[in-house]
């Protein structure tokens, strides 16, 4: 059986950082399972835990009171399923439901803060790769913000 | 920057008369695209390449470049998908069973599907990007010992924006790995949700051996090709179709030119390589 330090060192948030580290990392991450429909987060509760997929899809959601349900983006093998863990106030913007069953690794987020406050190599290294993170997200929500499919494509 | 390669073949006079086809069949893709087939009134069937397009005319409303979108192996019916957005589409799209189309071509640069034998090959397409694609796809599949992996990257606006949605567990039957995300969608929606850039991470390609063919929104192809060359894909395997003010269809008139190039006759695929300089000239 794999330890948490293996199963998340071929994630690409944690890629090239040292064993040492991804040992350190690993002393805040447990196994988790959820079933289809599960919710991992939800909107306004303290960001305490946040997620590497292992194997399963999850799902991003917000709720409008005329609209429903809307699902923002899904989240498959490999990607962090929430990042409100690592800024004030600590609460989730919005929901995260598993489509389907899922393994996961459940960070606890207090502790993974405190040791970067420790070791603040090890804070800056994961800095760097979760703002890499985040600046991809912020550039896909961009893009789909544009809602380029609005007009005719070539030559139509 | 690699040297482009239009075609020089003349064109027969022929090409600006107009032949007269009867729509045959007639399917709604999305609530305002549809598919047309087409057989002609006279003369034989249109023999075409796939990426290649036509103008295609309901008759008193002007013509519109429309890409082919049936099978290359089956060009007894020409096959077009339309989106009514304009004057000369809505035309075409209130067109029904047993009314005629008029048509002019086929025109432009196919998609060089045979020039890509042995590599993995990525279709990636946005919104309307995939009616143009869908000729090399099925001359891909009907090939299908010829090539590596074949992975489709789809995009849409909506679920119900997706067209040819009824084919793709057909393709995938096929052996083409289909991928296919949307903007937005309902809790009803289980497939990918995100920008179709976000597919090709999913995809796990491997660079040295792949090409793509790519098709849509102009900004949806800058940001989806950026992705394919991050992870080491080269240009000058990666083919685009792209969109100008297409008139004559000839090479005569100019309102199509992208740089020194004209788009219906030296295009509509180009090699990314060939074209990148001139797409980062937010002027033309």
């Amino acid at each position: 059986m794999q330890t948490i330090d293996e199963l998340i060192a071929g994630a690409q948030v944690f890629a090239g950082l040292s064993s040492l580290q991804l040992q350190i990392i690993a002393a805040c991450g447990r196994n988790q399972r959820l079933e289809a429909g599960e919710l991992l987060l939800r909107e306004g509760d303290p960001a305490d835990t946040f997620f590497l997929i292992r194997h399963g899809t999850v799902a991003l959601e917000l709720h409008a009171p005329d609209r429903g349900r809307l699902r923002i983006e899904t989240l498959h093998d490999g990607d962090v399923v929430g990042w409100s863990w690592l800024f004030e106030p600590y609460r989730w913007q919005m929901d995260a439901r598993a489509l389907e069953p899922c393994r996961l690794i459940a960070f606890d987020a207090a502790c993974l803060r405190g040791k970067a406050e420790d070791d603040h190599e090890l804070g800056y290294q994961l800095m760097r790769r979760f703002a890499a993170n985040l600046l991809g997200t912020l550039q896909a929500t961009r893009f789909q913000l544009l809602d380029v499919y609005g007009r005719a494509a070539t030559p139509a | 920057m690699d040297v482009l390669l239009p075609r020089r073949e003349d064109t027969p006079p022929e090409a600006m008369l107009p032949r007269v086809f009867e729509v045959v069949s007639k399917r709604q893709e999305t609530p305002d695209t549809w598919t047309f087939e087409l057989e002609p009134g006279a003369g034989g069937s249109l023999a075409f390449a796939p990426g290649q397009f036509t103008m295609l005319s309901a008759g008193g409303a002007g013509e519109v470049p429309i890409s082919i979108s049936g099978d290359p192996d089956r060009p007894q019916r020409l096959v077009h998908t339309v989106r009514a957005v304009g004057l000369a589409t809505q035309a075409i799209c209130r067109v029904v069973v047993g009314e005629q189309l008029w048509v002019r071509g086929p025109f432009g640069r196919a998609w060089p599907v045979e020039d890509l034998e042995g590599a993995d090959v990525v279709v990636a397409a946005g919104g309307l990007g995939l009616p143009p694609l869908r000729p090399a796809l099925l001359r891909l599949l009907s090939r299908r010992e010829r090539y590596g992996r074949l992975v489709l990257l789809y995009g849409a606006r909506t679920p119900d924006q997706l067209v040819f949605a009824e084919q793709h567990a057909d393709w995938s039957g096929e052996g083409l790995e289909v991928l296919v995300t949307v903007d937005a969608a309902g809790p009803e929606w289980l497939g990918h949700v995100g920008v179709v850039t976000r597919l090709i991470n999913r995809a796990g390609l491997s660079a040295d051996r792949c090409a793509a063919l790519v098709c849509g929104p102009e900004v949806m192809m800058r940001f989806l090709v950026a992705g394919l060359l991050e992870r080491g894909v080269r240009a000058g395997r990666v083919y685009a179709s792209m969109e100008r003010n297409m008139q004559c269809g000839i090479g005569h008139c100019g309102h199509c030119q992208l740089g020194p190039t004209l788009v219906c006759r030296d295009g509509p695929v180009y090699r990314w390589s060939e074209i990148a300089p001139w797409l980062a000239i937010r002027e033309l």
